[in-house]
């Protein structure tokens, strides 16, 4: 019975959540609790902000991942979990509203009905359930992207969740000698057209350029970033920039969500 | 700096290779000159004529040449030619005291050169018997805030005196009369920084072996003229002084203070020990980092042999092997403890208990909090035949009890590589900063004729980078490890 409640209750997350935002058209409109964090993009580019961090970003809902507690976020669970090949081969940027398939890890919530978990070591068993997530095309309010407000305003997850996240940039001229420098919560795997650009394992809190990539040379034209961050119990977010030689924010170049 | 003597001084001596703690070859030396650089080579003068030559600044061999015997010389490039000064002496503290103290040029120091020959010596100052001076002991100093040439002399006997030169010639200046400033003391020399002048000096016995009490200590005006004071406010014309480098643990009797600037931030301090008990107690030269503690200079310690770990100044988090963090399974005890309960001590994570889940080949480095955990402790060691650099031997970093090397690789990056091979790029110049901490960079980066040290390019990323002082990212410090 409880098996059949909890796949039921995921469902409707799922479903319920993606009629709603095709009805509005406007993920923030639809959840106003998004309004704080988010904007709907209104223009076709934006520039990086003005210490260099991404701001507009495709965001697929909460994959869940349930872990009540993020310390086994060590690197070769990250790979196992993180990179399973979705931004790979013949990958192409989600288009906003778009709806992916999959099965997914399900675990109960804890309760939090007395406005603390009742039992934070408790583990309900986790079930395998299907489930509908979709991408939602945002702007960031803050130079932080607040995964966490994300999820919650949209009532598609809190905690124990992987959370998937596309940009495309478009660089004037080859910039050469860059890094892509992130800082998440909790731990985060970055990808630059494909190819594993960071890994930032652990238990991670968002601290702007905790990692940074190898020097990169990104050439003319334009380039897709994907990033995987994922949490157990905590304030999800990230924030992303790429930095020059010196450290300093790199910041000519165009942001796009397609 | 504190820190890091602190822990240097816990270290156990069985730890401590002799080759790590003094100039190799035959660095026989008493009285040095300030080290000056002439063709890519160091050179350096002492007492009696003569002198040492160093092609890497660690391994120094007898071959400099100075005429003209006596005490004490120095050293002091001006524009393309090198003024030497030294001193004739009245014969020691129970001789007469009639001293004179004489410059001389020359185009280089390298007497194999064409161009190697000293002009004839100039006397620029000089004492009577008996009087309240010995004129030995000449410590030059260009003024970089004015132009002008400066030079220092006299020892136990009496005042220490300064009087001007011209930078020209090497004379002095018509008219200029000496000032008293400081007593009883000798191989004094001024340097500057920061818009003081500093005096240093040499306390203690000389010339005792390992009994010499010798060590070098300093003052600070605002003049080149003084009055010079220390820590304490006292006139080092009344004796004052304070501390910079006295004896070490098997080195004794510090003296004859030269600074030498390698870099922003990197400083080195020349000087003799008396008597070092490793080397038949000779006397020897010695190169040490030179430390600015709150606008005083102190002398720092050579990097010696051990496990450390390396943290970096911009986090604080320490440089690590990128592998799984393998949690210990102790249990968490949380809050509510039976106060009776008998004390257990567990002990650390051993290299045993993770190795075997470490992925083989060439691993990431990092940077992560501080667990004291296998991937994070790091055995130094000094490589002799690897020769060296100003005052240091290059040093193999592995993750101690393996082969995992810390490497720089092409793109100037970062890798801990499977295996020593002892090329240049797995050999790394450790040496102690201005502020106390460290800079690491390797002899070579692959693929790059720059020179790079060892750089956070964020908190938790390793890098290798342009040389910057004012950065804490390419700053280093090191914490030995106690067991």
């Amino acid at each position: 019975m409880f098996r059949l409640l909890a796949i039921a209750a995921a469902m409707a997350i799922a479903t319920s959540f993606t009629v709603d935002a095709k009805k509005k058209k406007d993920i923030v409109e639809a959840y106003p609790a998004l309004a704080p964090y988010f904007s709907t993009p209104v223009t076709e580019a934006v520039q990086p902000d003005g210490n260099g961090f991404i701001r507009r970003w495709l965001l697929l809902e909460p994959i869940s991942k349930p872990n009540r507690t993020n310390t086994v976020f060590v690197d070769s669970y990250l790979r196992e979990n993180l990179d399973t090949g979705w931004n790979k081969d013949g990958f192409e940027v989600p288009s906003d509203g778009q709806v992916e398939k999959m099965e997914v890890e399900y675990q109960a919530p804890v309760d939090m009905s007395a406005g603390r978990p009742r039992n934070p070591f408790e583990t309900p068993p986790v079930e395998i359930v299907k489930a509908k997530l979709t991408w939602h095309a945002l702007d960031s309010k803050l130079f932080n992207v607040k995964l966490y407000r994300y999820a919650v305003g949209t009532e598609t997850g809190r905690y124990g969740a992987i959370f998937r996240a596309v940009t495309v940039i478009d660089v004037p001229e080859d910039m050469e000698n860059v890094r892509l420098a992130v800082g998440s919560n909790s731990a985060s795997m970055w990808w630059i057209d494909g190819e594993e650009a960071l890994i930032l394992s652990g238990d991670r809190r968002m601290v702007m350029d905790d990692g940074a990539s190898r020097r990169l040379t990104l050439k003319k034209g334009r380039h897709i970033i994907t990033g995987a961050v994922i949490n157990g119990p905590g304030m999800s977010d990230f924030c992303v920039r790429f930095i020059d030689e010196n450290g300093d924010p790199v910041l000519d170049y165009d942001i796009l969500n397609k | 700096m504190k820190k890091m003597t602190k822990y240097l001084a816990a270290a156990a001596a069985a730890l401590v290779s002799v080759s790590s703690l003094a100039q190799e070859g035959k660095p026989w030396i008493h009285d040095p000159s300030t080290i000056m650089e002439c063709d890519g080579k160091y050179y350096t003068f002492g007492t009696g004529g003569g002198g040492l030559i160093s092609e890497d600044g660690w391994n120094w061999y007898p071959g400099a040449v100075r005429p003209g015997g006596g005490a004490a010389p120095d050293a002091l490039k001006i524009g393309d030619k090198y003024l030497v000064a030294y001193s004739s002496t009245g014969g020691g503290l129970g001789g007469g005291h009639a001293g004179r103290i004489l410059t001389m040029w020359n185009k280089t120091l390298d007497p194999s050169s064409p161009d190697f020959a000293f002009t004839e010596p100039i006397e620029v100052a000089s004492s009577q018997v008996d009087e309240d001076c010995d004129a030995i002991d000449a410590g030059l100093f260009m003024d970089p805030a004015t132009g002008r040439l400066w030079v220092t002399y006299g020892t136990y006997f009496g005042f220490i005196r300064v009087v001007e030169l011209d930078p020209l010639t090497g004379a002095r200046v018509e008219g200029n009369e000496p000032v008293d400033i400081a007593i009883d003391c000798e191989a004094t020399t001024i340097i500057y920084r920061n818009g003081w002048y500093y005096l240093l000096g040499t306390h203690g016995t000389c010339c005792d072996g390992v009994n010499s009490t010798y060590n070098i200590v300093v003052g600070r005006s605002r003049s080149v003229t003084g009055p010079y004071l220390d820590n304490m406010g006292r006139d080092m014309v009344a004796g004052g002084g304070k501390m910079v480098a006295d004896g070490d643990d098997r080195q004794f009797g510090a003296g004859h203070f030269g600074r030498y600037i390698v870099d922003d931030g990197v400083e080195k301090m020349s000087f003799h020990w008396e008597a070092d008990l490793d080397r038949s107690a000779r006397s020897v030269l010695a190169i040490r980092p030179l430390i600015w503690e709150n606008d005083w200079p102190v002398s720092g310690d050579l990097f010696r042999n051990g496990v450390y770990e390396i943290s970096s100044v911009r986090r604080g988090y320490a440089l690590e092997l990128a592998v799984d963090f393998e949690r210990q399974q102790i249990a968490r005890r949380g809050w509510r403890m039976d106060p009776d309960e008998p004390i257990v001590s567990y002990p650390n994570q051993t290299l045993e208990d993770v190795v075997g889940k470490w992925p083989s080949g060439n691993v990431d480095a990092r940077i992560g909090d501080w667990m004291n955990r296998p991937h994070q402790r790091w055995s130094i060691t000094a490589v002799p035949e690897a020769g060296g650099y100003l005052g240091g031997q290059y040093y193999k970093i592995c993750i101690e009890g393996t082969d995992r090397v810390l490497t720089a690789v092409e793109g100037a990056e970062l890798s801990v590589n499977e295996g020593f091979t002892g090329a240049p790029e797995q050999l790394w110049r450790i040496e102690q900063l201005t502020d106390g901490t460290f800079r690491i960079m390797p002899k070579a980066v692959p693929g790059s004729n720059c020179q790079y040290v060892l750089t956070s390019v964020a908190d938790s990323t390793p890098t290798l980078a342009k040389w910057n002082f004012a950065s804490d990212n390419c700053k280093w410090n090191f914490r030995q490890l106690s067991f």
